[in-house]
């Protein structure tokens, strides 16, 4: 059988099992719209943690990111494992005690504000909407790389795939289905890296080869005779002081990520969310620890296929010459000597991010393109696996892209409709009412998430660290003081909050100004060595410290918020129905 | 354990775990995976440099291994608090 009809049967089965899941656990109440009826088990509630949590981007480009930047590629991976540990120790089982359905639910009770409400849902919108915009791309491009469909159709194909199990099944349906969704990306990524692994160290275990092979000191031979700083040398893309900070505000912005954290309202009790951290760290670990493997072998193997050898050579082979036809692969022959060299510096001049293929870069020697994506999309080739296995890959793909989809459709829908429709608008809007907004609330969404797909804004990459900036400097550090300060009071929360953001949008718009105003240079290139996307540690720490102090300088919070922070520090009684 | 006041107790109890958890957490990831990065790198485990296993795999299994423990110890502690479901 081709790859391509393989692809077209393995993406056409997972969608039909997705649809039968939606339609098999499709919800009547807003408890298993908003929380799945608050009856998901700890491990399914990991698996599907997990799948909501690592999307298009960790699945296709992170491990190509990483190959590029070496030791530095830790940030990423240790910024959005590290987070899990703050969301399990300091947020989800207090979130889950409270037994409401959303963070501005908790941020807007907490402080007895429809303000501070307001101020939540609005950061939690934008944050899953910047989000979206890059799984909806995700799903665009796996189907025209896999199955030269148009990027339109294929995202047109999965946001009615979305649809149908999101506004049928709510939360209950995104939960099952992503925990399925799991199970698909993580055998989609794992086969082909333990075949890689297998074939240039002789350990087919990743994470053991990576210790027990010789493979990382050839690698670093190669990378210092070819004039690159060797590959485990740290500090070589960043400086110290902004890795810390990147690594800092990746972790705290995990943790305050609302699309993460409603995961951890679905479980039946405080004990359950404890654990189903434990397990949704587990799964992601899996893939975690497998990609900095798969990062360093490719990145040898492309740097030990590609230098010195001919360029008619090189094109005889098959993955080469497919990846070169999509242009995630180029070649420019500077020096006219018909052998292709690999050095430091681009090949192609740079426009907007993009290589400029009919302008190659004349001040540096090295003549190949690559482009990050193509490490972990061409791995199956370069192993030499069959076409199913690329099949599975492309599956594996849509599956990261659109179980994270769902979860921010969830996150966006519930914010629109039950914090700022029924919690603000329409207090006195009956349940069926309510589950009916829900769902409408979807459809906007859906759209939003449709159009940014086929129409990304240029900049969508680029403002990736927004969300995780909002959610570091407006959402962590409320819902972080409302459980650990009883002290803690509305003027202090919604004068952190407007602290937090305000710095941390400004910040973040004067330096990555040349994609959102196209002015030629960066406004501002750095704050005292802090990158764009370490800045939401910084004002995570404003924020904190505007709330402290203006906490202490106004009246303390009434008693009925004191006893309701006293309630949620005790694990039982989670299990009770609550009065909506 | 404090007959007056056990939630209180329980609530210090609780606090102190978390404090040494994130305490082993700060120092794994900021310590030993950055703030440490270039003279562990003479350090070998196995044929890596010691910071980079630390800082792309390392620090991942003791992330899992805390979040773990912090569950583990809790079930002990509300059952001790008896504030358990």
């Amino acid at each position: 059988m081709s790859t391509e009809l393989w692809t077209y049967l393995l993406v056409g089965l997972s969608f039909a099992l997705y649809l039968y899941i939606g339609y098999a656990s499709r919800v009547r109440d807003t408890k298993g719209f908003y929380v799945a009826g608050r009856g998901v088990p700890p491990v399914a509630n990991g698996a599907a943690t997990a799948a909501d949590w690592m999307s298009a981007a960790s699945f296709i480009s992170m491990a190509g990111l990483i190959s590029a930047m070496g030791y530095d590629g830790a940030i990423y991976l240790m910024g959005w494992t590290g987070g899990y540990v703050l969301l399990a120790l300091l947020l989800a089982p207090y979130l889950r005690k409270y037994r409401r359905f959303t963070v501005p639910d908790f941020i807007g009770d907490r402080y007895a504000s429809n303000t501070a409400r307001a101020l939540a849902a609005l950061a939690t919108l934008f944050i899953s909407l910047v989000y979206v915009a890059g799984q909806m791309r995700g799903v665009g491009i796996v189907f025209s790389r896999f199955l030269q469909v148009d990027i339109a159709l294929g995202v047109l194909v999965g946001v009615l795939v979305v649809a149908f199990f999101a506004v049928l099944g709510g939360m209950k349906g995104v939960t099952w289905t992503q925990a399925v969704q799991y199970a698909l990306l993580i055998l989609a990524y794992l086969i082909p890296a333990f075949a890689i692994a297998f074939i240039l160290t002789g350990m087919p275990i990743p994470q053991l080869a990576l210790v027990v092979s010789d493979l990382p000191e050839r690698l670093n031979q190669i990378q210092t005779e070819l004039g690159f700083a060797e590959y485990t040398q740290p500090f070589q893309s960043k400086p110290m002081l902004d890795v810390l900070a990147v690594t800092a505000a990746l972790m705290v912005g995990t943790a305050g990520l609302p699309h993460v954290i409603i995961r951890f309202y679905t479980t039946p009790d405080v004990r359950s969310a404890r654990y189903s951290a434990f397990w949704a760290l587990l799964f992601i670990a899996l893939l975690y620890t497998t990609a900095p493997a798969v990062a360093m072998f490719a990145r040898y193997n492309l740097i030990s296929t590609l230098h010195g050898k001919s360029l008619n050579e090189v094109r005889q082979i098959e993955w080469v010459a497919k990846w070169e036809k999509t242009r995630l692969l180029a070649f420019v022959d500077k020096n006219g000597d018909g052998r292709i060299t690999v050095a430091k510096g681009n090949a192609f001049m740079m426009e907007g991010g993009k290589p400029n293929f009919d302008k190659p870069d004349m001040s540096n020697p090295n003549e190949v393109f690559v482009d990050n994506d193509i490490i972990v999309l061409s791995t199956p080739e370069v192993a030499r696996l069959a076409g199913f296995v690329i099949a599975l890959v492309a599956a594996g793909g849509l599956a990261a892209a659109l179980s994270t989809a769902s979860g921010l459709l969830i996150a966006m829908a519930s914010a629109v409709a039950h914090d700022l429709y029924y919690r603000i608008w329409n207090p006195r809007a009956p349940e069926r009412l309510r589950l009916l907004v829900g769902r409408l609330a979807m459809i906007p969404a859906l759209g939003a998430a449709a159009y940014l797909g086929i129409n990304p804004p240029g900049f969508v990459a680029q403002v990736v660290a927004f969300a995780f900036g909002l959610a570091a400097a407006g959402l962590f550090p409320p819902i972080l003081l409302g459980i650990f300060d009883r002290r803690m009071n509305k003027q202090g929360a919604i004068a952190g909050m407007l602290v937090g953001l305000t710095f941390t949008i400004c910040l973040i718009a004067l330096m990555r100004s040349p994609q959102l105003f196209g002015t030629s240079q960066p406004l501002l290139k750095d704050f005292f060595g802090i990158s764009a996307e370490g800045i939401g540690i910084v004002g995570m720490v404003l924020n904190m410290a505007t709330a402290l102090i203006v906490s202490r300088l106004t009246p303390p919070p009434p008693e009925a918020i004191q006893h309701l922070v006293d309630a949620i520090r005790v694990p039982r009684g989670a299990g009770e129905a609550l009065e909506e | 354990m404090n007959p007056q006041n056990p939630v209180r107790a329980y609530w210090r109890a609780n606090l102190r775990l978390i404090r040494t958890l994130l305490l082993v957490w700060a120092l794994v990831s900021y310590g030993l995976g950055i703030l440490l990065a270039e003279p562990l790198s003479q350090v070998r485990v196995g044929t890596l440099p010691l910071s980079f296993w630390i800082a792309q795999q390392g620090s991942i299994y003791v992330f899992v291994l805390l979040i773990w423990l912090y569950a583990w110890r809790m079930d002990r502690l509300d059952r001790e608090y008896d504030v358990h479901e």
